[in-house]
């Protein structure tokens, strides 16, 4: 977090000078860890043993939140009797099927529940039998199916639960048995963490947390970028709950996101599988179950907000489609295309390759140094009739065609690409005013302080305006497919030569008004279901609240606590709150937990709830409230369900439905690890995760396979304070580039010497993608594990560079496979496998060979094995003896570090950092 | 030093009459009283409120504006995210805005061309929106012929990016792209 958000760091030093203690849990040594209390040097890939197992500590210890567990989770209901955990079943759960590799999913259900299968549910496989499609329904994302909110689990008067928790097979039991087997003992054999450290860290997170004190977790792509990225989250989702960390000030679990607005096209999303405010996007279905009602019965659940989604849905609709949204045309809902699976970026690149897509958009992202094995993406954008790249720099997603890679190797010709290219230069965010969303949900308005240059324009002028042109040039047409676009709302006010449309008035739009008068709405709960209002985006309804842009706020805190929330700064969705779920932070009769932690609670004499922050339910709602029969959305929740957007108002410790993966998280190892799975020795990654098998995305071989030698250490990418994401912003500016000018990768002195690498020189890294080099940083920093009676080995590589700007070099990228979490379609980045050599890759035509070698070496079956040595450099490795011009040898790593002679690392235990502590080298940083 | 000389009083003397904690004008010598700091508001022409456009921490930004360009960038003490503080990269705002590599007019590279030409900006809208009309109408996709459920959609054009633009423009994009029956729009989220 010091290294990637450092600003925001400012905020944990902040409570670490109050008395805070800072965990980090990283296997580098980082930046943050220097000022942390503790570093837990963990081994990549075991976040879920680690978590798991405090979560045994606090099942098997009577350490839980008792009153709020009870309440305000899902501990007491009954799970079905066919469920069965995956301990019984050598490490799958209950309905898996192995010859689709899906889950049937009814067995999780809770006892009792109506299993009705939402549209493109995973109970329904809508497209399996589809030769034109050839998509299965099971690789539907969980927010796919869902929204955002869950299933709906049916009449809760149907469940069944046990309120003492003593049930078998009520959840709270069902979560303590299955977390039974992550003990310390497994956190230091598969995690390489100690058990006195565990104990430390274990004892500080339950003593902090309670009535008077709440724990906070910070996670960021380090999470996310695994097969099993969703359990993770769901695995402190959990802890969280047990601890009552959730809904209450300090608590939580905060995703620290990279991009300034990240968490804003998240939320209006250009992605494939959602529409405006989590809505799902409509699945295919047949005739009669496609229009609005089905989709609404399918998404709109009796309790919780949700049970509103067709208010948000038509109102949607109005904003789109104006006077042509009528209910006899069911508000333009079948102007919506439907989706048939995964048509996500990948899937979409892999069509690229298949002629399937022959246009493509990139606006600000940089996919060939950014996505997983970017060779797939230049290969695929080759093979493209046009590209439209709009960016500040010139990018390397721009320029393939003419320098990519695989120029140099031969493997294209510029010539015999017959791609179309347009390069749109597009205007900075000082050029433009509009909205960011920021990683906690604040809307912050950016006011235009210059204009762009010559044919600088913002994406909204761009859009508005390719918009209007398509319209022009289909006015006259008379097709029913050209209707949603003619008939689209699409005349926003322009100002200035260049006729830049307002952004004022598309964040009124997505606001929300009325559609008489035209006059702006208060918030979601104005928005009505029969066409009378109009919002582009529910839970951003209130940010043009009276007619003001809230978003432009600045007033700032001047109530002399750095902990107030300032209100009036912005405006954070939904309604401006900032802290969700946070009847929470009450107890069911209303009172705050204790006086240390309040946040709002039930005014008996006004008969209102009040407090610091608004609630995020009606604020009249009693607590004592209890729901009639046919009580709809909210209002069919009772006054101590703070989970409002759940269709039962319960925190979620085991999910009936919603993943793909599982009920509950179980350890697996990544794709590519250098360790077998001590935990479920029969499944060794997680055997739902989502492969790309092909001939270019080949992995490599398993622990338990001969050839795993030849990819024998475990790489992870990383990001730096110097450089961002892909690196079009960072490294074509001159300091920036200056400080982080070249890739490097994070190696121990114990692996150094193995491989004889040597400090500051270049290494080659191999897997049976490709090959890239980087300079060496032989560093404490990262410390082998000893695992399974072995040593493993662990590489750190920044992700930044590319062959283009100031700072060049190979992108980390290429390296990896693409292999997905199923629910999330995000690839793992964090985890892979490759060798490590010294020297300079081989270049031009000689590189494919190169790898090819070791992919012969890694063998198909039948094929001698032949493993590298320890300490030796393998004979392909010819390309080490070409000449190095003078002036990059004498280049100088961002900063050196001398370190010391290599270490016994008999122990996994690491020595505690303290102030009495003194690092035995210098972070490269202040050398620098 | 001659110019600390022709001040009436000696620093102590100053420190006793006019400046107690000794931080202000006791300290002053004629050189320091004379430097202005260079993100002084009368340097610059104006000072715009802004965000960080790197990272989703949102830090306030105050870029400072002469003669229609942003000379310097600080961060905004009012700000209750930053309190005034920007990393490396948020400090590099007036270079990435004013950048010489920054590429300002439209390049267009033709099927199997070895070179960028110059392409005009009105052409170039002109012609990507001829190619999605071509593009879409060419792959559009009615129904599935298994169970005959409607799909209406192109899956021929993509989208990619989105997470750092501003939400008014991914709403538009969006919005044009779900009209026009792409699915296929993407951005960071998953990377």
């Amino acid at each position: 977090m010091a290294e990637c958000h450092p600003v925001g760091f400012q905020w944990v030093m902040e409570a670490k000078e109050r008395g805070a203690k800072v965990f980090h849990v990283d296997p580098r040594f980082t930046r943050t860890s220097a000022v942390a209390d503790e570093h837990l040097g963990i081994r990549v890939g075991t976040d879920i043993v680690f978590l798991g197992a405090l979560i045994n500590h606090v099942l098997q210890n009577g350490l839980e939140f008792r009153e709020y567990v009870e309440n305000y989770t899902n501990a007491a209901t009954l799970v079905r009797e066919d469920f069965v955990d995956a301990d019984d079943l050598g490490g799958v759960f209950s309905g898996w099927d192995p010859e689709s590799g899906t889950y049937d999913q009814q067995s999780w259900g809770y006892d009792g529940m109506d299993v009705r299968a939402p549209a493109g549910s995973p109970f329904k496989k809508d497209a399996v039998d589809d030769p034109q499609e050839g998509d299965d329904a099971q690789t539907s994302s969980g927010e796919q199916s869902h929204g955002a909110h869950g299933a709906d689990v049916g009449d809760p008067d149907e469940l069944k639960t046990d309120p003492t928790l003593q049930h078998p097979r009520c959840v709270f039991q069902v979560l303590k048995r299955h977390f039974a087997r992550y003990t310390p003992d497994m956190v230091e054999r598969v995690c390489g963490i100690g058990p006195d450290q565990f104990a430390r860290i274990a004892d500080a997170i339950t003593e902090n947390s309670g009535r008077e004190k709440t724990t906070c977790f910070i996670y960021s792509v380090g999470w996310t970028h695994h097969t099993t990225g969703t359990q993770y989250i769901r695995a402190a989702s959990i802890l969280q709950l047990l601890l009552g960390n959730m809904g209450r000030p300090g608590g939580g679990i905060m995703a620290l996101r990279g991009h300034a607005s990240i968490q804003g096209s998240t939320d209006i999303p250009t992605l494939y599988n959602l529409l405006p405010g989590y809505l799902p996007m409509p699945s295919a279905a047949p005739p009669g179950e496609d229009d609005l009602a089905a989709y609404i019965e399918s998404n709109e659940p009796e309790g919780g907000f949700w049970g509103n989604a067709r208010d948000y849905t038509v109102s949607l609709m109005k904003a789109w489609w104006g006077e042509h949204a009528t209910a006899a045309n069911d508000y333009g809902f079948g102007y919506l295309p439907r989706i048939t699976g995964d048509h996500s970026i990948y899937p979409t690149i892999m069509g690229m390759h298949e002629g399937e897509v022959e246009g493509f958009f990139v606006m600000g992202e940089n996919p060939t140094v950014g996505s997983a094995n970017s060779k797939l993406h230049r290969m695929g954008m080759a093979n493209l009739k046009w590209l439209v790249v709009r960016d500040l720099q010139m990018i390397e997603s721009a320029t393939f065609w003419k320098d990519g890679p695989e120029i140099e190797t031969g493997e294209l010709r510029t010539e015999e690409i017959g791609t179309e290219v347009f390069f749109l230069p597009a205007a900075t965010h000082a050029e433009k005013s509009g909205t960011f969303t920021n990683t906690h949900r604040l809307l912050q308005w950016r006011h235009q302080a210059v204009e762009p240059p010559d044919d600088c324009r913002s994406e909204l002028h761009f859009t508005y305006h390719l918009g209007k042109r398509i319209r022009e040039k289909l006015a006259a047409s008379t097709d029913e497919r050209d209707r949603p676009l003619l008939e689209l709302t699409w005349d926003y006010p322009t100002h200035g030569p260049t006729e830049d449309p307002s952004g004022e008035a598309v964040l009124k739009e997505i606001s929300g008004y009325t559609v008489a008068d035209g006059k702006a709405v208060g918030g979601y709960r104005e928005l009505k279901d029969d066409g009378t209002t109009a919002s582009g985006c529910w839970i951003y309804s209130g940010s043009y609240a009276d007619e003001v842009n809230q978003t432009a706020r600045r007033t700032p805190n001047t109530t002399g606590d750095i902990a107030s929330p300032a209100p009036e700064w912005g405006w954070a969705w939904p309604l401006n709150r900032r802290v969700l779920y946070n009847r929470a932070s009450a107890d069911p009769a209303g009172k705050p937990w204790s006086e240390r932690k309040k946040l709002i609670w039930w005014d008996e004499e006004q008969e209102r709830w009040t407090g610091l922050d608004i609630p995020d339910f009606a604020g009249d709602m009693r607590p004592d409230y209890v729901p009639e029969k046919g009580a709809k959305a909210e209002w069919a929740l009772r006054g101590d369900d703070p989970f409002v957007m759940q269709a039962d108002g319960k925190g979620w410790l085991y999910a009936p439905s919603g993943l793909l993966d599982g009920p509950m998280p179980n350890h697996y190892e990544p794709h590519e690890s250098t360790a077998q799975n001590l935990v479920h020795p029969g499944v060794q990654a997680s055997p739902t995760r989502q492969i790309e098998e092909r001939e270019d995305n080949r992995s490599n071989p398993e622990p338990t396979e001969d050839g795993h030698a030849v990819y024998p250490f475990q790489v992870m990418t990383f990001r730096i304070a110097e450089h961002h994401t892909a690196g079009g912003m960072s490294r074509f500016l001159p300091h920036m580039a200056e400080l982080a000018p070249d890739p490097y990768a994070e190696v121990s002195p114990e692996l150094a010497e193995l491989r004889g690498l040597q400090h500051g020189e270049w290494a080659t890294l191999v897997s049976a993608r490709t090959a890239i080099e980087a300079r060496v940083m032989v560093t404490d920093r990262i410390r082998p594990h000893v695992i399974g009676g072995r040593q493993v080995h662990t590489i750190g590589l920044p992700y930044h560079w590319g062959p283009n700007g100031l700072a060049v070099g190979d992108s980390a990228n290429d390296l990896l496979p693409i292999v997905m979490d199923r629910n999330t379609h995000i690839s793992e980045f964090k985890a892979s496998t490759c060798d490590i050599v010294p020297g300079r890759r081989p270049r031009g035509a000689d590189l494919e060979p190169f790898v090819q070698a070791y992919r012969d070496r890694a063998g198909s079956p039948g094929r001698p094995i032949t493993p590298v040595e320890p300490g030796r450099t393998p004979e392909h490795h010819g390309a080490d003896q070409r000449p190095i011009p003078p002036e990059e040898l004498d280049r100088p790593l961002a900063g050196t570090d001398p370190h010391g002679p290599p270490k016994d690392y008999g122990t996994t235990e690491h020595p505690p950092l303290g102030r009495g502590r003194e690092p035995d080298w210098t972070p490269p940083e202040e050398s620098a | 030093m001659g110019k600390t000389r022709r001040r009436r009083l000696p620093p102590l003397l100053r420190q006793l009459t006019d400046d107690p904690t000794g931080r202000g004008v006791a300290a002053q010598s004629g050189r320091s009283a004379a430097i202005r700091p260079r993100n002084a508001k009368d340097t610059a022409d104006k000072v715009v409120d802004s965000v960080c456009p790197y990272c989703a921490v949102g830090c306030g930004q105050k870029l400072y504006v002469k003669d229609e360009k942003v000379v310097h960038v600080e961060g905004d003490p009012d700000s209750p995210v930053s309190r005034g503080r920007l990393c490396p990269r948020g400090s590099s705002t007036p270079s990435l805005i004013n950048s010489p590599t920054r590429v300002t007019t439209v390049r267009y590279r033709p099927p199997n061309a070895t070179e960028w030409q110059d392409l005009d900006l009105d052409t170039a809208v002109d012609m990507i929106a001829d190619r999605v009309i071509d593009t879409r109408r060419r792959t559009w996709q009615d129904r599935r012929h298994s169970d005959n459920a409607m799909l209406r959609r192109t899956l021929g054009f993509a989208h990619l990016g989105g997470a750092t633009l501003d939400n008014e423009e991914n709403y538009l994009l969006k919005k044009l792209f779900s009209a026009a029956g792409a699915v296929a729009i993407e951005n960071q989220a998953r990377i």
